[in-house]
Parts: structure tokens; C-alpha cells; sequence
């Protein structure tokens, strides 16, 4: 990524965001929103910019859950971890797609493809248990049930 | 969208939200909140509009949010001129054409009905709508009304009163439903602190966990002193397992909006903030456009219905973290920072956000303040029990047949709810406990089945009313296993910034972790119990100091279980991985195959039509062979 476009782009969302250092969060959920992650030039930038150290703008990216520092696959994958979800079993799904996707949770397949994330509780409990995938949500999910949606997503059929 | 200064104004506003919820012709509704979409819904009301245009029929089709009747979702209600509103659950767009051909002709075909409703409260306008004029149509006779149904006849809807009713866009439904009326009454006719009196005389407690006094915590803010105050909505609903927040939000956001403005009066503040979660995209999306509309309609902003107060709201998006929904944490992420927690000896009434007084409640308690000051506290005051008023809504979740959102007058006992309501346990199962609170709650046995659901009740039997998750467990859930869960969750959500909840919690979750996996020590029970004792006290933030009663309630009530994982080294739910065995009944096994085929590990050998095995050596215990076996031929210990 080049460094230049990424400060031009971070500069315009911190000026849509009025230089407003207490807009922080807000700032940076639009440049993941843009990225998919934070790149490392965004925060320098957002540091410069609102006039915070960067050691702020770092504890602020890294406390919350929703944020990633490294770069995320095409397709999020998030696994609901609410209670609902777990005496349903979602434990077993989690295990199942880190077997079929190989990777660990918090990781990226080597394509870039999907990155495995496990959330806390979509509230959509009465549907347990559940799988976000890019934003759509896959109700009561089996182990069974997942090869094909996740082919589904690989070829493009995503609903 | 037309200025609204008077009484007029609202009135007018709200005869035209009467003409869009009862239309001269048919209406049909689609429940679109997220757990209705995730269901299907969307597609059912993609059919709904083709098949409409497709046979050109004057129907009118609209969205709104949850009824809570989630177990039978996709749910799609229609409405005719004089006829009962009919409900129709589990629909799939594949059924669309045959409901339309069931409307056009006036009757009941392959599509039963779930309910009907003749007529219903209006509660914020103490007025009666009905939809049934003269006698119920013939074909209609045999289906129950909604107060009727089992799930619905013990609720008292409050804080839910329009959700699953009106479309969530459209101010003018609200205020046809006597929305911005309490309002209009708070701004003209009442003072500041006769709105507090009579919240205080409601009894109304904070519905997010605490259960602190409302009006009690409006007065203290009221007399802080400071030019500038805020009120805060907190919709960081975070505990696994409650989404009744979520669900107001998506489906009635102006309740909300509107309790807000009456709030920020009666305290005095110029400035308020909703604080959404990040994983709840529609409630941000639907309060974003009710406050456009509060805005345009000159509801919020500058002068509010002609009066000089001004008062306007914000939205806040949340970034993940469960501790934000501790209210101190709250104010420092809607102040940019990290949400960590202060010690709460100075109070947030007088030192909250940017250190200005500030008034804190949650979605459901702002959403009860419109019907309050409508219908008077002493009405609200009557409804539960003494010291618990009103009502409460729980998402009933888990090993239960209705699952959905539910709203009971407190002190109902709790088996009404898991049996009446929600129609007992799946597939034959036993009942084993309820979870309530969250993650700060804990477990009320079945043998507590008489329990009332108060705060106090609930308080007193190791748990807490929390913002009102109520997970159900049978006899195949593993309550170490759940402490554990709870345990983990509180690890990784842990702020870190005081030590007995960063490191005490940690120590607690190694010895569960050990337990579960086979490898507990007598003595590690009485250590939990130790440890708890210290983090309770220890800790900075209520988050931290009730950590423990996940552990301590699973303790009180089901020691044995923790007994059988140490000592005899067996689950006897059969959940904790490293204690239980996968085994083919070999009398059972018709050797189909299936199992050996779907095992992940392939630990499952034998010939065909014979009786299969597995390795144990090579299991990993997913239990996919007992999910795909047709024959009940393998068995968990």
C-alpha cells in the first residue's frame, strides 16, 4: 500500500470528522471501514493529525475487538460465541471451520480469501447457533451445513 | 417533513399514521428485524412485493420489527378494513403465492394462521384499537386470539408496547400510537421535577443490570451543579445471550428518542448520546433515521413543539467491548479513550462524561419513561411487585421450544415463564437451570422454579436480573462447562486496568480449564470460592465484582457436577470434551456408513451393513457421527 495515499485518504477522514480528537473511535472505524484493517501509516497519520501521541492512538486500536491491525480476508467470518450460541454447540463449529479453512482462530487463509474471527453475541440468539459471514448471518448452523457455504462464498454464491 | 409545534400538529401527524396502520384495503406486514431477516424474511418480502405487482392488487406491504415470537420466524400479519389482523408464522416465500390466493378469496387454504387480533391496547394513549368490527368472520373462528396463545397470554407489553406494530421508519405510526403525546404533556404541562416526582413514584429501576432508582438518579443530576448536563442511552447491550435492547432499538427507536428528550428535561441537559453497539447495524441504522425525522420534525434540536427547550442526540458506535456497557467505561469511549472503568465514589450525576453531570439509563428504561409520564407513575407502580414495578422483557434463549423476546410483569414466577410461556424443554429433555445477568448473574436450579423474577428475588438466589438474558439449559448442558464459559468470556473482556479482575479472573479460568479437562484437584472448588471472595471486593468496576457468580452459583447448586469432574473424572452432561467417549451401539449400527464417511479424523471403521466402530485413540470428539446418524446408534458418556 502506498504510503502517500493511505496519510491523503486518513487526512480526508479526520477532516470529515473535524479534527475531533474525542471522534478517535469514529475515525477509526472509518479507515477500516476503507481498508478492511488499520495500516500502520493510517495511525501515524491519525496521531499527527488530531495532535494525540501515537501511543493513544495504538491503546485505542488495540483495546477494542473490532479493530485489526493486520489485514483481514475478502470474507469475515465470525462465529458467535454469545451463550445462546455455545449450550447449542458453536464451540464445534468454530472447530470445524479452523479444520476446513486451516487456519487458527484470528487468522487469514494464504489466498486472503476468509479470516476467522469469533465474536461476542450477534443477539440473534433465537437463531443458535449462528455464523456471520460478510455480514450475513447463517442460522442454526451444523458442522455438516459448512463446507457448502463456504464454497457458496469461494464461488460467489454468497446467499 | 412537516414542522410539528402543537398539539394539532401531533394530532394531525398521528391521523396520518392511523391511515398507514389500518389502510382502507390489505395491508400486509413483514417482521424485518435482524433475527427475522437472518430467518428469511427478506426474501418472503422481495416474493410479496413481485406477486403483488405481478397480479396488480391494490395490497399495501410493509416492514416492522419483532413481535418476540422469534421461534416462528419469518412472521407475516395481514391486515383488512373490519376484519381481525392475522398472523402467519414460518413463512417462506415459496408459500407467498398460496397466502395471496388465501386473502383474495377470504379464506383459510394450506396456510393456518397463528393468532388473530380483534383488538388491542394502545397503552401510552389508554385507548383500545379495534380491527374487528361486528362479529369474526367464519374462517377465522377457530384460530386464537393473540391473548390467547400461551407465549402471549402472560405478557404485558411496556417497553415493547409498538415493536412488531409499527414500521420503525415511520414517525407518524408512532405517533399515532400516542408517541411524542407524553412529550407534548412533559414539555407543557408539567415542571421539571414533577416529571422526576412521578418517575420516582413509578418505582421505575434501571432496567440494564443494576437496578438503580431512576427517578432517584434523575433528581442527583438534576442538582448537580454545571451549566452543561448530558444524557446518555446506553445500547451497548453486551451480555451474551440479551438482545431485548437490540430489538427496541430496530423496532421502535423513537421510544427511546422520545424518553431521552423527556429525560434530558426533567435534568436539565442540552446534549444526548446513543451509545450502539458495533454487531447491531439495523438499530443504528433505524435510530439514525429517527432522529432525521425527531430532527426535521423539530421534535429534537431548538425549540421543541414551540417550547424554548433545546435539547438534540448523537450517535455513538461502539467498537467491541463488553466492558463499555459499565457506565463510567461508556462516558471515557464516547470520549475517544479506551473504556476503562473509574471508581464510581464520585458520581457520574455530577462527574460524567468530559466531567460535566450526566444521566446514564439504558434502552429499555428510556423506552417505559413516554408510557410513565402518560399513563402516571402510581399506574406503573401497580403493575409487578413492590419493590420491582412495572415489567421486564427477557430474551428467552437456549434449550427452550419458544424462544424469543418476552415482557412479564415483574415477580412472575419463573416457571411461568420457561413452561407457560415458553413451552418447556425441547425434544423430552430435562429442565436443568435458567441463566440470568449475564455474565455478573448466575444459575437458578429447577428446583427454584417458584422463584419470583425481581431484582430482589433474583439477587438473593446468587444471580441478578441484569439486562434481562434468560438462557434455559436441560439436562445436556454442563454447568462447569458454562462457568468456564462465562470465566473465558470475562478473561479476554477484562479492561486489565485493576489487578483482581485481570489476573483473578485469569486464575480462575486456569483451575476451571483444568477441571473441565480432567486434570482437577480436590481443594481447586474451595479455592474458586476463596479467590471469588477476593475479586468481589477487590475489584474497581461492578463488572469485576461480580465476575465470580457465574462460578459461585454453578457451586451452590450443582457441586456435584464439580465432584464428578474432579474426582471421578466424568461429565456427566457429557460436554467436556476430554471426560466423555463417543460409542456405536452395536445392536443399533446398521453399518450405513454415514459416520465413517463425515468423520473428520477417520476413526471410523467397518464394513458395510455391519456394525461400525470407533477409534477413541483417533476421536476428536466433534460429534459429527452422533449429529448424522439417522438410527440413534451412537451414544455420548
Amino acid at each position: 500500500m502506498k504510503k502517500a495515499k493511505v496519510e491523503a485518504k486518513t487526512k480526508e477522514i479526520v477532516k470529515k470528522h473535524g479534527r475531533d480528537k474525542t471522534s478517535l473511535i469514529a475515525i477509526l472505524q472509518d479507515i477500516q471501514e476503507e481498508y478492511n484493517y488499520l495500516p500502520k501509516e493510517a495511525l501515524c497519520a491519525v496521531g499527527e493529525q488530531l495532535e494525540i501521541p501515537i501511543s493513544r492512538v495504538y491503546e485505542v486500536a488495540t483495546f477494542y475487538n473490532s479493530f485489526s491491525l493486520i489485514p483481514r480476508g475478502r470474507y469475515l467470518v465470525e462465529v458467535c460465541a454469545g451463550t445462546a450460541c455455545h449450550v447449542q454447540g458453536a464451540f464445534n463449529l468454530m472447530d470445524r471451520l479452523q479444520r476446513d479453512l486451516e487456519i487458527k482462530r484470528g487468522e487469514t487463509t494464504p489466498d486472503n480469501m476468509f479470516t476467522l474471527e469469533e465474536v461476542r453475541c450477534l443477539g440473534c440468539c433465537s437463531l443458535a447457533p449462528v455464523v456471520r459471514i460478510d455480514g450475513n448471518i447463517h442460522p442454526y448452523l451444523t458442522q455438516d451445513g459448512i463446507p457448502k457455504i463456504l464454497r457458496n462464498y469461494k464461488t460467489g454464491v454468497t446467499k | 417533513m412537516k414542522k410539528i409545534s402543537t398539539l394539532d400538529d401531533l394530532k394531525s401527524a398521528g391521523d396520518k399514521g392511523m391511515k398507514s396502520l389500518f389502510p382502507r384495503g390489505v395491508k400486509i406486514v413483514v417482521g424485518m428485524a435482524t433475527s427475522g431477516i437472518a430467518s428469511g424474511a427478506d426474501k418472503v418480502y422481495e416474493a410479496l412485493q413481485s406477486a403483488i405487482k405481478k397480479r396488480k392488487l391494490p395490497f399495501t406491504l410493509t416492514k416492522t420489527g419483532s413481535m418476540g415470537m422469534d421461534f416462528i420466524e419469518p412472521l407475516v400479519e395481514v391486515i383488512e378494513k373490519d376484519k381481525p389482523r392475522v398472523a402467519y408464522g414460518k413463512m417462506t416465500a415459496d408459500k407467498v403465492p398460496q397466502l395471496i390466493g388465501q386473502i383474495v378469496k377470504g379464506a383459510i387454504d394450506k396456510i393456518k394462521p397463528i393468532y388473530r387480533v380483534d383488538e388491542e391496547d394502545i397503552i401510552a394513549k389508554r385507548e383500545k384499537k379495534h380491527y374487528l368490527t361486528g362479529i369474526v368472520p367464519e374462517y377465522l373462528q377457530d384460530i386464537p386470539t393473540m391473548y390467547e396463545v400461551p407465549f402471549y397470554k402472560k405478557q404485558v407489553k411496556i417497553a415493547t408496547r409498538n415493536c412488531g406494530i409499527i414500521d420503525p421508519e415511520s414517525i407518524e405510526e408512532y405517533i399515532a400510537r400516542g408517541g411524542y403525546l407524553s412529550l407534548h404533556k412533559a414539555l407543557t404541562a408539567m415542571s421539571a421535577e414533577g416529571i422526576i416526582e412521578d418517575v420516582i413514584k413509578s418505582g421505575l429501576r434501571g432496567r440494564g443490570g443494576g437496578g438503580f432508582p431512576t427517578g432517584t438518579k434523575w433528581q442527583s443530576c438534576r442538582r448537580a451543579h454545571g451549566d452543561i448536563k448530558y444524557v446518555i442511552c446506553n445500547g451497548d447491550e453486551g451480555d451474551p445471550g440479551a438482545y431485548m435492547d437490540r430489538s427496541v432499538m430496530e423496532g421502535d427507536p423513537h421510544s427511546v428518542i422520545e424518553g431521552m428528550i423527556i429525560g434530558a428535561y426533567a435534568v436539565g441537559a442540552q446534549e444526548g448520546y446513543i451509545y450502539v453497539r458495533n454487531e447491531y447495524p439495523l438499530a443504528v441504522a433505524n435510530l439514525t433515521k429517527a432522529i432525521a425525522d425527531a430532527r426535521s420534525s423539530c421534535l429534537l434540536g431548538k425549540n421543541i413543539l414551540g417550547t424554548s427547550f433545546n435539547f438534540d442526540i448523537k450517535i455513538s458506535k461502539g467498537a467491541g467491548a463488553f466492558v463499555c456497557g459499565e457506565s463510567t467505561a461508556l462516558m471515557a469511549s464516547l470520549e475517544g479513550k479506551a473504556g476503562e472503568p473509574r471508581a464510581k465514589y464520585i458520581h457520574t450525576v455530577e462527574h460524567g462524561l468530559w466531567d460535566r453531570p450526566t444521566n446514564l439509563n439504558n434502552v429499555e428504561t428510556w423506552a417505559n419513561v413516554p408510557v410513565i409520564i402518560s399513563r402516571g407513575g402510581k399506574w406503573f407502580s401497580e403493575i409487578g411487585v413492590p419493590h420491582s414495578t412495572g415489567t421486564k422483557v427477557f430474551s428467552l434463549v437456549g434449550k427452550i421450544n419458544n424462544i424469543g423476546l418476552v415482557e412479564v410483569p415483574m415477580g412472575i414466577p419463573l416457571k411461568d415463564i420457561v413452561y407457560d410461556i415458553g413451552g418447556g424443554i425441547p425434544g423430552g429433555k430435562k429442565f436443568k437451570a435458567v441463566q440470568t445477568g449475564g455474565p455478573s448473574g448466575g444459575c437458578i436450579p429447577a428446583t427454584m422454579m417458584n422463584l419470583s423474577v425481581d431484582f430482589d428475588a433474583l439477587w438473593e438466589a446468587g444471580s441478578m436480573m441484569g439486562s434481562g438474558g434468560m438462557i434455559v439449559m436441560d439436562e445436556k448442558t454442563c454447568m462447569v462447562d458454562l462457568a468456564r464459559y462465562f470465566i473465558e468470556f470475562l478473561v479476554s473482556e477484562s479492561c486489565g486496568k485493576c489487578t483482581p479482575c485481570r489476573e483473578g479472573v485469569r486464575r480462575m479460568n486456569d483451575i476451571l480449564h483444568d477441571i473441565c479437562a480432567g486434570k482437577g484437584k480436590v481443594g481447586d472448588v474451595e479455592m474458586l470460592e476463596a479467590m471469588a471472595i477476593g475479586i468481589k471486593d477487590g475489584s474497581l468496576c461492578a463488572l469485576g465484582g461480580s465476575a465470580p457468580n457465574p462460578v459461585l452459583s454453578t457451586i451452590k447448586y450443582f457441586r456435584a457436577e464439580y465432584d464428578a469432574h474432579i474426582k471421578q473424572k466424568r461429565c456427566p452432561a457429557a460436554v467436556c470434551r476430554a471426560l466423555i467417549k463417543y460409542e456405536i451401539s452395536a445392536k443399533k449400527c446398521t453399518g450405513c456408513t454415514v459416520c465413517a464417511k463425515k468423520c473428520p479424523s477417520a476413526c471410523i471403521s467397518g464394513v458395510k451393513k455391519k456394525a461400525h466402530k470407533i477409534d477413541q485413540t483417533k476421536c476428536i470428539k466433534c460429534g459429527i457421527c452422533m449429529e448424522s446418524c439417522k438410527f440413534n446408534a451412537i451414544t455420548v458418556k
